[in-house]
C-alpha cells in the first residue's frame, strides 16, 4: 500500500495549501508559546542577575541597566569559587569512580555473559531504587563515626554507589551494541583481552562512555539530598550554597540569580547535549 | 564465547566473576549493611539526645509512629504531591509529545526550552520560583495577576502544597516529555495514515492509535516519577521546612525532622522502613517491566 506521509501530501487546491499552511503557523505559534512558558522561569532568573538589587525587587521590567554588580557580590562575599570547586570535585571523582568499577563489570555482563548476568543486572538497578531517605540515619551515623561528614570523600564515595547501577546499565547497551566481530578480528589477530579492551573496545564506544560520563556528572551534580544532610561548610556543593539562601538576610534576589546562574549553566549546556541518553539512562532501556 | 567443561560449568565464569566483582560487592555493601542498620535501628529506643536511654525495643517505634498524626499527615501530603504531580507532568507530558512530534519551524530550539527545567538543581528551582516568581508583592505572578485586575496570591502561605506540586511539576514535566517524545518516534506513520484517509479526526488518532502505543512508556515514567518522588526533600527543604505546621511535611521531610532536627533514631530508622516498603512495590513491578525489555 502506497502511503504518502502528511508532512510531503502536496494540498490539491488553493485553500488546501491555505490550511495548510496555517496550521503550521498555529503549531508553530503554540510550540514556541509552550516553550517559552516553560522556560521562562530560567531566562528570568538569569536576567534578574544582572540586576541590581534594587532593580530585582522593582515591578518586573525587560528594560534595566545591565550590571555585573551581583555577580561580583557574590564572588567577593561568598566564595563562591569554593562550592563550585566542591561541585565540581564531587561530581568528576565519583563519576571517575564509577565509571572504574563499572567498565570491566559492564564489559563482562555484555561478553561473557552467563545465566547469572540478567538477574546481577536487575539487582543492581533495584539498588538505585532504594529511597535515600531510607538510610539517612545510618550513612549519618556511619559518616560521623568514621570522619566522613562534611567531606569531599564521603559524598564521593556515596555518589558513587548511587550513580553505579545506571552507569553500569548505560555501558551494558553501548557495549552490547557494540559489533563483535571487531573485537573478534583483534582477537584472532593476538591481542590479549586487556589490549583488547585498550585499543579496540574503548575507542570504539567512547562516545558511549562519554555520555555515561556526563549522565553520572549531571545526577551527581544536582543531587540535593546527601549534599544538605552531609555537609556544613567545607565540603558543601553548589546545592547546598544555594539553599542557604532560604534565610538570607536583606536584599538577595539578584545575588541569587547569578549564583544559581552560574551554578546551572555548565550542567544545562551538558544536559542539552545529552538528551537521548539521558533517556536510556533514566528508563534503564524500558522505553526504546 | 563461553566453552563449556564435561561438567557442565562454563570456562569464562571464573574472568566474568572477578570483573563483576568490585561493583557486586560495593553495590552488595551499598544495600546490605545501611537497610540492616536501618531495620535493626528500627527496633531499638535510641535518641541521640539521650544516650542513657537505649535497648530492644520491639515494635515500639513502629506503633509510635503508626499512632502520630504527624506520620498520617506527612503520608497525606506525600500521596497529595506525588499524585499531583503525576496527573500534570503525565498529561502535560503527553499533549506535549504530540505537539513537538509536530513539525514546526524551529522544533529543535523550542524542545531544547522547553527540557532545561529537568536539568536546574532543585534547590535552585525551589528558590527561584518562591522568590521571583511566587512572592505575593514583587514577584512576577503577582505583578501579572496585577495587570488584569486579580488580587495577587499568597502562594506559600495560603496554598502551600500546591506550590510544592507546582515547582515540582515543573521541573518533572520535561523528564515526561522527553521519555514520551522517544516513545512516539517509534509510532507508525503508515497506520496514522491509513486512519486519516479513513476519515479519522485529530482527536479519534490521538485515542485510539497514539494512546495505546505510548501505554508502556506512560507506564514507565509513572513507576519512575513515583519511585523518585517518594523522597521529594530539597524544595521542602528550601522553602517552607515542612510549614506551616505540617502542611508541606511528606515522608521524608518527617524522617528527617525526626532524625536530624528531633535526633530520634529509632523512630526515623522506623519511618525509613516505611519509606523502603513503599518505594520497593513501586521497584517491584519496574524492575519485571525492565525485565521484560531485556528479553527482547
Amino acid at each position: 500500500m502506497t502511503t504518502l506521509s502528511s508532512k510531503t501530501a502536496a494540498p490539491r487546491s488553493v485553500s488546501g495549501w491555505r490550511s495548510a499552511q496555517s496550521k503550521r503557523i498555529l503549531l508553530t505559534l503554540l510550540g514556541w508559546s509552550v516553550a517559552l512558558v516553560i522556560f521562562f522561569p530560567i531566562f528570568w532568573m538569569i536576567l534578574t542577575g544582572f540586576k541590581t538589587e534594587t532593580a530585582a525587587i522593582a515591578d518586573p521590567s525587560l528594560i534595566f541597566s545591565p550590571t555585573l554588580e551581583s555577580y561580583q557580590d557574590v564572588h567577593a562575599r561568598s566564595g563562591y569559587a569554593r562550592f563550585a570547586l566542591n561541585s565540581v570535585a564531587v561530581a568528576f571523582g565519583s563519576t571517575f569512580f564509577a565509571l572504574l568499577i563499572a567498565i570491566p563489570s559492564a564489559y563482562a555482563m555484555a561478553f561473557l555473559p552467563t545465566k547469572r548476568t540478567k538477574g546481577t543486572l536487575l539487582w543492581m538497578l533495584s539498588t538505585k531504587m532504594l529511597p535515600s531517605v531510607g538510610v539517612l540515619v545510618p550513612i549519618y551515623l556511619i559518616c560521623r563515626d568514621v570522619g566522613l561528614l562534611d567531606t569531599r570523600t564521603g559524598l564521593i564515595i556515596i555518589y558513587t554507589l548511587m550513580n553505579l547501577p545506571i552507569v553500569v546499565w548505560m555501558l551494558y547497551t553501548f557495549f552490547k551494541d557494540m559489533p563483535k566481530d571487531i573485537l573478534e578480528a583483534g582477537r584472532m589477530d593476538g591481542a590479549s583481552t586487556l589490549q583488547e579492551v585498550f585499543f579496540l573496545l574503548l575507542p570504539l564506544t567512547l562516545p558511549g562512555i562519554a555520555s555515561t560520563g556526563l549522565l553520572s556528572v549531571i545526577l551527581s551534580w544536582n543531587e540535593a539530598f546527601w549534599s544538605l544532610n552531609l555537609t556544613t561548610s567545607s565540603a558543601a556543593p553548589l546545592t547546598a550554597y544555594i539553599a542557604s539562601f532560604s534565610s538570607p538576610e536583606g536584599l538577595f534576589w539578584a545575588k541569587l540569580s547569578a549564583a544559581s546562574t552560574m551554578a546551572i549553566a555548565p550542567i544545562l549546556i551538558l544536559g542539552w547535549m545529552t538528551q537521548k541518553q539521558m533517556v536510556r539512562g533514566l528508563t534503564f532501556g524500558a522505553v526504546k | 564465547m563461553n566453552k563449556t567443561r564435561a561438567s557442565g560449568r562454563t570456562v569464562g565464569g571464573l574472568r566474568t566473576l572477578s570483573l563483576q566483582a568490585p561493583a557486586v560487592t560495593l553495590l552488595l555493601l551499598w544495600m546490605i549493611v545501611p537497610l540492616g542498620m536501618t531495620l535493626w535501628f528500627s527496633f531499638q529506643r535510641y535518641n541521640l539526645l539521650m544516650p542513657g536511654m537505649t535497648g530492644f525495643a520491639g515494635l515500639e517505634n513502629y506503633e509510635y509512629l503508626l499512632t502520630d498524626p504527624a506520620l498520617w499527615a506527612a503520608m497525606g501530603n506525600t500521596l497529595l504531591l506525588v499524585g499531583w504531580v503525576l496527573a500534570i507532568t503525565v498529561v502535560g507530558g503527553t499533549l506535549l509529545a504530540v505537539l513537538f512530534q509536530q513539525e514546526f519551524a524551529g522544533r529543535g530550539i523550542a524542545r531544547v526550552l522547553a527540557i532545561s527545567p529537568f536539568f536546574v538543581m532543585p534547590t535552585v528551582s525551589a528558590l527561584v520560583w518562591k522568590n521571583m516568581m511566587m512572592h505575593p508583592s514583587n514577584g512576577v505572578l503577582a505583578w501579572l495577576a496585577e495587570s488584569i485586575g486579580l488580587p495577587a496570591v499568597d502562594w506559600f502561605s495560603s496554598l502551600p502544597l500546591t506550590s510544592i506540586v507546582i515547582i515540582v511539576a515543573w521541573q518533572w514535566l520535561p523528564f515526561a516529555l522527553l521519555i514520551l517524545l522517544t516513545a512516539m518516534q517509534s509510532l507508525d506513520e503508515d497506520q496514522v495514515e491509513a486512519a486519516r484517509m479513513d476519515g479519522a479526526g485529530p482527536v479519534a488518532i490521538f485515542f485510539f492509535i497514539t494512546l495505546p502505543h505510548l501505554k508502556r512508556a506512560i507506564s514507565v515514567v509513572i513507576m519512575i516519577e513515583m519511585i523518585f518522588l517518594l523522597t521529594i526533600f530539597a524544595e521542602i527543604f528550601v522553602t517552607t521546612s515542612g510549614g506551616p505546621g505540617l502542611a508541606t511535611t511528606n515522608l521524608a521531610y518527617l524522617i528527617y525532622i525526626r532524625a536530624l532536627l528531633d535526633f530520634d533514631v529509632g523512630t526515623a530508622s522506623a519511618g525509613g522502613v516505611i519509606a523502603i516498603i513503599l518505594a520497593n512495590i513501586v521497584a517491584i513491578f519496574l524492575v519485571r517491566m525492565v525485565a521484560k525489555n531485556l528479553e527482547d
